[in-house]
């Protein structure tokens, strides 16, 4: 499979330009650096660790704030990982709900190993085939800023193929616990739920 | 499907402790709150490929503000123990109910190791385990463990014995 070319931090930020309430949960390594960088938020939920939650942890989080928009950006990697669960939230059809994953078809985090979307997998296929209504691969920022819009209004899964060129760390805050504290104080839930 | 009166009791349970969201791997043994999480407009009931999505989507709930519950059989425990992470690092409930396969009268051996590493493995990885051998301490126990789980913020597991949930009937 063709690599893509274009700036993963550059896709993110498109992603993530004026944000207002969206709730968003990125998977465990560059998907989170680059949600970081495009600018720190107690709304954003960073994954350090739990490969291949990254769309189930969305999922909950859609289902508990109905009325609010839930993004979750992943690698391809993580997404594989969690194929799974793309069946899984097909059959659950949350409305408020989007997935973009970032594909540089490598495992970038451990030495650049071919990841299954670099050799034969196309995820956007297995979407599709879990029964997602709308699904995409894109490969240029023209696409990417007409996708945002949609990302936080349809039920859509996009594969984002991106550059495989490493970018510079950096490092959102990795305390669990804090991160929930401040996405449950932005959502207005006091003391348990 | 004909059901023991304590399953109903361990639903009403789970109602009386606010869970909304019920993730499961079937289990014939948890057939009846599966159907009943299903009849119900107040829960949302979770089909999972494999139990560790279970873990990830009660993390997701509690993020939003809703207590869950996960159900599965023994053979699951295996899958769901790097995910457990997340619960732990978060201080975040998780409330398990698993059914015990491999113990008692089991008939089938591929049941026999995960069953006998269930408790164990659970423990090691963090989790509180309680364990039902009879009918009349069940609802209790869930009530108790749904209190400690979603009150201290910690991952707690009910394991309910094969002896309880009676072992599978296999016809030759």
């Amino acid at each position: 499979m063709s690599q893509g070319t274009i700036d993963r931090r550059a896709v993110v930020a498109t992603l993530l330009k004026d944000p207002g309430d969206l709730l968003v949960v990125t998977g465990l390594g560059a998907a989170t650096y680059d949600a970081g960088a495009a600018g720190d938020r107690p709304e954003n939920f960073y994954l350090w660790g739990a490969m291949g939650g990254a769309v189930m942890i969305g999922l909950g989080l859609a289902i508990a704030q109905p009325t609010r928009r839930v993004l979750v950006i992943t690698g391809d990697g993580e997404m594989l990982m969690g194929m799974g669960s793309l069946a899984t939230v097909a059959a659950q059809a949350p409305d408020n709900f989007a997935v973009a994953v970032l594909d540089n078809g490598q495992f970038g985090e451990t030495g650049a190993q071919r990841s299954h979307t670099g050799l034969t997998t196309d995820l956007a296929a297995v979407a599709a085939a879990c029964g997602w209504p709308s699904v995409s691969t894109l490969r240029t920022m023209a696409e990417v800023e007409a996708i945002s819009p949609r990302l936080r209004r349809e039920r859509l899964f996009t594969v984002i193929k991106i550059s495989p060129a490493e970018v510079p760390r950096f490092l959102p805050p990795r305390d669990g616990a804090k991160l929930t504290a401040r996405m449950h104080q932005a959502l207005g839930i006091v003391g348990d739920p | 499907m004909e059901h023991p009166i304590w399953q109903e009791g361990v639903y009403a349970a789970l109602k009386t402790a606010g869970v909304r969201q019920l993730g499961y791997v079937p289990d014939a043994g948890h057939a009846h709150l599966i159907d009943a999480a299903h009849a119900d407009n107040e829960m949302r009931a979770v089909v999972l490929t494999t139990e560790e999505e279970g873990i990830a989507l009660a993390a997701g709930a509690w993020l939003g503000g809703q207590r869950s519950v996960l159900l599965m059989q023994s053979s699951g425990v295996g899958n769901c123990i790097n995910m457990l992470s997340l619960p732990i690092n978060c201080r975040m409930p998780l409330l398990m109910l698993v059914t015990m396969r491999g113990e008692w009268g089991e008939f089938n051996p591929w049941q026999v190791p995960m069953g006998s590493a269930t408790q164990g493995v659970l423990e090691r990885a963090g989790v509180h385990v309680r364990r039902a051998e009879r009918a009349d301490e069940v609802v209790e126990m869930v009530a108790a463990s749904a209190a400690l789980a979603f009150d201290c913020r910690i991952p707690v597991a009910v394991l309910l014995s094969q002896r309880l949930i009676g072992a599978k009937v296999w016809v030759k």
